[in-house]
């Protein structure tokens, strides 16, 4: 797969470019060439030719599902170079080595997206992980980024660990590393799958942070830098789901029986705990934190149903939350107060950019017109065609009403309450491109078939 | 396609209105759409084969939904009181400033869009999307243009009726799964037989939606607050038109797709709109805020509609559909009514009023009539509808009637309580530099007072346009 082989590359590329270009603000450049390079390649992935078509004696399994994910992957990335590009020189010296760890990220990404073997996913959940690591401390002098790091760390490798004793128990019962397993024909979970499947989704879980496992996330995403919080809180977060959904439909989906039930509770912690505590926050960006974990909820219902609506949904899902989550996190770098307060009269100062964030939050909340109205849809008639419970449904709705109270606290305080919200080089480039994102969540809420969803049996 | 024009033309014009920056060019463009819009539904009229009035096109092939508008003859009923209502609000609301006016006139039009789009939709999906379109405008309009407690008010109207629609949702989806056709298509899902279980679980899935939206008792608890606080023309619409929504909504897609539940459910339903009649018309009669005042007079009226629907009896069907569309045009007759007061005098506490009628005598003929007609005087619209639906719900139960029947008698009390002390009486130092209407405010007053009489008078076109829905409907219950 061209994308594993270019990211590396390229993000060596990165970090040898900062060694011969003095110019800091030339890395974006270096790194949108890279990111062309990568789309390029995974176009040509998608029509089959690649600088090898072997699949690594099983070890990948390059399917739509997984190229597609890797193109939305790209695209964010490339709107997020795009939108908050030039910020990251505010963080520190070092932007082309942020660059390069970004690219090696997005190695992980394609990995995950694709893998077919247990040693796959590990190898991929690390490579996102290590660089993700460095870039949430990459505020060296700022204490609260130094705690988001350790804090980040310590708790990812614990996670880690556990998904490697995971995996090590199923190698243990089955004696192979391959991710499909042959339906269970015995009337009990064997002990040593039933273990090993409960470690992997806990480490999954943690990874995408659903709750009980969430604790370290508004930690990390506040601490992290506000540009790398971006990118941790969309593309390595939609590629932890499809790294989920992808185990548990192919490895564990004819076993659905023994563990819907376990994850329809992880479902509804997620979805309460989320949104409930996004209600408290006074900080937008502790706010986004906890949203991201509501959000993770709903996306949680594709591991939950497993079947072809599922994947087509996530997709979706995947592609609706980055383009907002992007937007919106864009909006707020630019902001000199991270409260609510501090978008209010946002509306009189910029009324383009107000409109857009209003689009993003309407897009988070799921009111129709926008994609992230289709993808909850999708996540909830996925669940539905899999047989599910009704109470389920009733909270997963609750919440989205839960939801809607604090996303709209931003579109109030920007239109409706008066104040002096300022933002800092709103440049017209930037306008632009925050209008482009806003036009494909549009977009895909129309027309989601031809823009994205068919893309799915066509390949 | 006539139908589809119905929705474009707002939406069209709506979305221009926003770069239109000009506060007089925006008005008068915002009017000119409206009546084109009117004009499109006049026209419709006269059409009944399907090529001009249905509309269908590919949308979502793989979640089993289509693009598909058509009209019917309660949908045609429903559109052309959505087309006179809007140039009706923009005429009247001509002289109050708006700041930032393309805005506010942008999103009018997009909720008429919102609004036609729910009247026409023959798809469920399609239907939901509409039926969330319309609220998120009057939600800007009224958090934007409201009253002093506007934001929090609204924001409890919107998280309400979102919490309804979501339950919806689901509901729409269960029917989708349980729909051997999968699909959403308005004829296919009539086609489906659903056993009684699934009957009772998605008509309260369903209900609980319609019900908060229209409202009726105990869901009504945004209304009041909601009304007070917007600006007067989004009232309009709210009370006028987007009330109605939860009423059509009843009546095509929950009695007729199940009919079981809603014929056990019956009593149940007509007992809460019952009581909330009789409640909303005491609240009402303690009222001293003018909106306050016709917002629960609202609920009463609402409250009957629905017992009405629920008794299922044919010359109640048929007085709901009459009274869905006079009780629109009475009800925006009195916000005019209550916004001329408010724009002069800057209060709209009965008690700071009085004896306006020496000082506008024109203003205060006009309010008497659209006041009378709000509690169903013979000769006004309102009797034909009231009659009727006294008529079927006496046919179903006697004792509803007695009950619902006590409400006339408040509302005859809080009206006239109302005309009294705003009209007659002395002058006091407020309005004793009161002046008479202006011309377009009279003349869009006397069209709404000619409709009035000429509904009271001949409501024969209404009923036989909504005929063929009222026997279908009716049929449902046999």
């Amino acid at each position: 797969m061209n994308v594993i082989v270019l990211s590396a590359v390229w993000g060596v590329v990165m970090m040898f470019s900062g060694l011969f270009i003095a110019d800091k603000s030339k890395a974006k450049v270096v790194a949108a060439i890279g990111l062309i390079v990568l789309l390029v390649g995974n176009y040509f992935d998608l029509h089959h030719q690649s600088f090898t078509l072997s699949d690594f004696n099983g070890l990948l399994h390059v399917d739509s599902f997984g190229l597609i994910f890797t193109s939305i992957a790209l695209v964010s990335t490339l709107l997020y170079l795009l939108l908050t590009g030039s910020e990251m020189e505010k963080v520190g010296n070092h932007i082309f080595e942020y660059w390069a760890l970004i690219f090696f990220v997005l190695c992980g990404v394609a990995l995950v997206a694709v893998y077919n073997n247990f040693l796959m996913l590990f190898l991929g959940i690390e490579i996102i992980s290590i660089p993700l690591y460095i870039l949430t401390g990459a505020d060296k002098r700022n204490l609260k980024s130094n705690e988001g790091s350790l804090k980040y760390f310590l708790m990812g490798s614990f996670s880690t660990g556990i998904m490697l004793m995971g995996i090590a128990f199923i190698y243990g019962a089955r004696g192979t590393f391959a991710l499909e397993m042959p339906p269970i024909t015995t009337t009990h979970l064997p002990v040593m799958i039933a273990i090993g499947l409960t470690f992997l989704a806990i480490a999954l879980s943690f990874k995408v942070s659903a709750a009980p496992f969430h604790f370290w996330t508004p930690d990390v995403y506040d601490g992290a830098p506000t540009v790398f919080t971006s990118f941790m809180a969309t593309v390595v977060k939609a590629a932890g789901f499809i790294a989920f959904v992808r185990l548990f439909e192919v490895s564990f989906g004819g076993m659905t029986d023994y563990w819907q039930f376990t994850i329809a509770l992880i479902i509804v912690t997620t979805l309460v705990v989320g949104n409930i505590t996004a209600v408290f926050q006074q900080s937008i960006k502790r706010m986004l934190a906890y949203s991201s974990i509501a959000q993770a909820g709903f996306m949680l219902f594709a591991v939950y149903a497993v079947n072809a609506l599922a994947k087509e949904g996530i997709l979706l899902y995947a592609a609706a939350y980055c383009l907002a989550t992007i937007g919106i996190f864009a909006v707020l770098v630019k902001m000199k107060d991270y409260t609510f307060e501090g978008f209010n009269g946002l509306a009189k100062q910029q009324p383009l950019v107000a409109f857009l964030t209003t689009i993003f939050l309407l897009s988070l909340a799921g009111i129709p017109l926008t994609a992230g109205f289709l993808a909850k849809y999708y996540m909830v008639a996925s669940a539905m065609k899999s047989g599910t419970y009704i109470w389920l449904l009733l909270i997963a709705m609750l919440s989205a009403a839960v939801s809607v109270y604090y996303y709209f606290r931003v579109i109030q305080a920007m239109y409706f309450k008066q104040g002096d919200a300022a933002a800092s080089d709103i440049t017209p480039t930037f306008k632009v491109v925050l209008a482009i994102t806003a036009g494909l969540i549009i977009l895909l809420g129309i027309f989601p078939n031809s823009l994205l969803l068919d893309w799915f049996h066509l390949f | 396609m006539l139908a589809l024009l119905l929705i474009l033309i707002p939406l069209v014009t709506g979305v221009a209105a926003f770069f239109i920056k000009n506060e007089k060019v925006v008005k008068s463009w915002a009017l000119l759409s409206a009546v084109v819009a009117l004009g499109i539904s006049l026209a419709t009229l006269y059409y009944t084969d399907t090529t001009h009035l249905t509309f269908t096109k590919e949308w979502l092939p793989d979640l089993g939904s289509s693009f598909s508008v058509g009209l019917d003859g309660m949908g045609k009923m429903l559109t052309l009181l959505t087309a006179i209502a809007f140039p009706i609000i923009f005429i009247s609301t001509k002289h109050s400033t708006y700041k930032d006016a393309n805005q506010f006139y942008g999103l009018m039009l997009l909720s008429q869009a919102g609004l036609m789009g729910v009247f026409l939709s023959t798809d469920l999906l399609l239907f939901y999307f509409f039926w969330e379109l319309a609220l998120v405008p009057a939600y800007f309009l009224c958090s934007k243009w409201g009253g002093e407690k506007r934001i929090s008010v609204t924001f409890k109207f919107f998280i309400y009726t979102f919490l309804g629609s979501l339950i919806m949702l689901i509901g729409i989806l269960y029917l989708y799964i349980l729909n051997p056709e999968k699909s959403f298509a308005l004829q296919s899902i009539y086609k489906m037989t659903l056993n009684n279980r699934a009957q009772d679980i998605l008509f309260w899935m369903f209900f609980l939606a319609f019900a908060i939206k229209m409202p009726i008792f105990p869901f009504h608890t945004w209304q009041p607050d909601t009304y007070e606080q917007s600006p007067t023309a989004t009232t309009m619409v709210l009370s006028g038109i987007m009330v109605k929504m939860g009423l059509f909504a009843v009546v095509r897609w929950l009695l007729p797709v199940f009919p079981h539940a809603a014929r056990g459910f019956d009593n149940i339903i007509i007992g809460l709109s019952v009581t909330g009649m009789i409640y909303a018309s005491c609240i009402a009669i303690v009222q001293d805020d003018l909106k306050r005042l016709v917002a629960y007079s609202s609920i009463a009226h609402i409250g009957l509609m629905s017992a009405a629907l629920f008794a299922g009896k044919a010359n109640g069907v048929q007085g709901v559909m009459v009274q869905m569309f006079n009780h629109g045009i009475n009800i925006i007759g009195l916000w005019i009514v209550i916004e001329l007061t408010e724009r002069q005098f800057g209060t709209r506490k009965m008690s700071e009023l009085g004896g306006l009628a020496q000082k506008a005598p024109a203003l205060a003929i006009l309010l008497v009539i659209v006041a009378l007609a709000n509690v169903a005087l013979p000769l006004t619209n309102g009797f034909v509808g009231e009659f009727l639906m006294f008529t079927g719900l006496y046919q179903f139960n006697v004792w509803y009637t007695v009950v619902a029947g006590l409400s006339i008698i408040l509302a005859a009390i809080y009206t006239l309580n109302m005309i009294q002390k705003v009209f007659y009486g002395n002058t006091n130092a407020l309005t004793e530099q009161a002046v008479d209407i202006r011309l377009n405010e009279k003349l869009v007053l006397s069209v709404l007072v000619i409709l009035i009489f000429a509904m009271g008078v001949y409501p024969k076109p209404i009923i036989e346009l909504t005929q063929a829905s009222v026997n279908s409907l009716v049929s449902v219950f046999k």
